[in-house]
């Protein structure tokens, strides 16, 4: 392993977030404030307690995940994509690293970018409610494995992309709805019958719940279910990075 | 000397059938300059992206410094640095950092001492801390040498690196090749400048619908490619050749018009002098004098027609 172009690799994408550091910790603090003022506020007033647990303390783990994933899958997609738009790739290419060596410098960066805002949020959110996390290892856990896992889903979505249309695509069309409905910010318990049926065909509804164990000891769905689709996610993301390894796909001609 | 990088039967085919290189063996010499000549879309900068692994061959080997590019691409690729065609840069990014990032990515520790050395010697010094946003054309390509230059390789590729940048800079740029070529790097450089190659280039490939021609020394190569034309303009047509002219070997123009002379740039005479005072002693009367020089186009096609020795 090529440790040292790793670490440049890593470097260099970490450099360009400490650039616009303010930007990056305003812009969640100002976003997660907003979701308390308005769905806490709004629908908190509303709904009391989920199982005990307030409204605006329930929503967290999913605001957390709702940041951590757009973020990761923006930061891996964008970290590999801009080379490839300003054909600075080909510095990279001509590296003496493989793939692999490629991946863990872009996707360690960018899940590093996102679990930071994931705690920033995190830090955000105790201000406004009560938090208490009850399995702290499973909470890390989840959070970490989430941040790698969406930047190896961006970095995928970063060396399909051949334009930056197609850099949002997938995140806002698919990604960004299948968050909003996987019980970020409602129980799926609170769902009709048929509803409830079908989205547990949503995966996020996994990552949340998972998520929101390792909080509150609430969960939608068992944790082992959580545990095993966010594994089986990576694997399928990590399966793909390999086929593109192999392949050169859209990279190497 | 002997061969740095050896490129043995190297093929490169794309799935709609195009063959951007059609079996190219060549041998690069350690400490030359090597320019690879040859009109757009002669497979130039494939065979350069196919070296330094940006495009994946589909047949035949290279190796540098005994290294095959392929099974050890490591130690091949540590021994190579390209500058490509296309200024390719961060923006945002500053010169320090785009230099120490390139070293880095090819696994060398940092070492400031070596970068600002770098730096120093292409006149980027003052201009470390600037973005790259900041900086003229003539000022990137340096940097783009400085990034190639970080990892202390052995042998630097130049993919056209005074297109379209003006005489000033391109004789910068001359001298730059020529003081890394004193500092024992082997470099082959790409143009479609012939003046390019005769200015700084050691040998001379000529490549062409991705076949290498030939390759020879420069200074053969020059002979053989400096023929130059000068056409004189006649106030009144003749219908023949003046015979006090005929020790000029020269050709009547179109319409009797004119006399063409046919000479050699790189002859210590040209004749010049002589046959335009033979011309105004046979009593012509000169219009106008225009020179041509066979294209890079005319050539090939001598080349190609086997017309060349």
């Amino acid at each position: 392993m090529n440790w040292t172009a790793i670490a440049a690799i890593y470097r260099f994408e970490m450099a360009r977030f400490f650039r616009t550091l303010a930007q990056s910790f305003l812009s969640p603090v100002l976003s997660t404030s907003l979701y308390f003022v308005v769905f806490g506020t709004a629908i908190g007033s509303r709904i009391q307690e989920i199982e005990g647990v307030s409204y605006g303390a329930f929503i967290v783990p999913g605001l957390i995940m709702l940041s951590v994933v757009m973020l990761s899958i923006s930061n891996a997609s964008f970290g590999i994509y801009f080379p490839k738009f300003l054909g600075t790739i080909y510095e990279l290419l001509s590296a003496p690293i493989n793939f692999f060596e490629i991946v863990i410098g872009y996707v360690g960066a960018a899940a590093t970018k996102a679990l930071f805002v994931g705690l920033v949020i995190l830090g955000t959110a105790t201000f406004f409610v009560d938090i208490r996390i009850e399995h702290p290892f499973a909470m890390a856990a989840f959070l970490i494995l989430s941040c790698l896992s969406f930047s190896l889903l961006g970095f995928i979505v970063g060396i399909w992309a051949s334009n930056f249309e197609q850099m949002s695509l997938i995140p806002q069309l698919v990604v960004t709805p299948l968050i909003f409905l996987g019980g970020t910010f409602y129980s799926v318990s609170m769902l009709l019958p048929v509803w409830q049926t079908i989205t547990l065909f949503n995966p996020v509804v996994y990552l949340i719940s998972g998520f929101r164990w390792s909080f509150y000891g609430l969960a939608d769905v068992p944790i082992a279910l959580s545990l095993l689709a966010i594994a089986g996610f990576t694997g399928i993301c990590l399966a793909v990075i390999w086929w593109i390894f192999k392949t050169g796909w859209r990279i190497r001609s | 000397m002997t061969a740095i990088l050896s490129i043995k039967d190297l093929r490169k085919s794309y799935a709609d059938g195009f063959e951007a290189l059609k079996g190219v063996s060549l041998d690069i010499r350690e400490g030359e300059i090597l320019a690879l000549l040859g009109p757009n879309g002669a497979g130039k900068t494939t065979l350069i992206s196919t070296i330094c692994g940006i495009t994946t061959p589909t047949s035949g080997t290279v190796t540098v410094g005994g290294h095959d590019i392929q099974s050890e691409y490591r130690a091949a690729r540590s021994m190579i640095g390209l500058v490509p065609q296309e200024i390719a840069l961060e923006p945002f990014e500053k010169v320090w950092n785009t230099v120490r990032f390139s070293r880095g990515l090819f696994g060398h520790r940092m070492d400031n001492a070596k970068i600002e050395q770098i730096l120093r010697k292409l006149s980027l010094w003052d201009k470390r801390k600037n973005a790259i946003k900041e900086l003229s054309g003539g000022m990137k390509r340096r940097v783009l040498i400085a990034k190639a230059l970080a990892h202390e390789p052995r042998i630097l590729f130049l993919d056209e690196p005074t297109a379209g940048v003006d005489v000033e800079l391109r004789k910068d740029m001359w001298e730059i090749v020529e003081e890394l070529k004193q500092s024992g790097v082997t470099i082959i450089l790409t143009t479609h400048y012939i003046e390019e190659a005769e200015a700084i280039a050691d040998r001379v490939g000529v490549i062409n619908k991705g076949e290498l021609l030939l390759v020879q020394d420069k200074d053969r190569l020059m002979a053989q490619m400096g023929q130059k034309q000068i056409e004189v303009m006649l106030t009144k047509p003749v219908t023949a050749i003046p015979k006090s002219l005929s020790q000029h070997n020269l050709e009547l123009g179109e319409g009797g018009e004119s006399l063409v002379y046919t000479y050699d740039t790189q002859a210590e005479r040209t004749g010049i002098t002589k046959l335009l005072n033979d011309v105004a002693e046979a009593g012509l009367v000169l219009r106008d004098v225009r020179t041509r020089q066979s294209s890079l186009e005319e050539i090939f096609v001598t080349l190609v027609s086997g017309d060349a020795t």
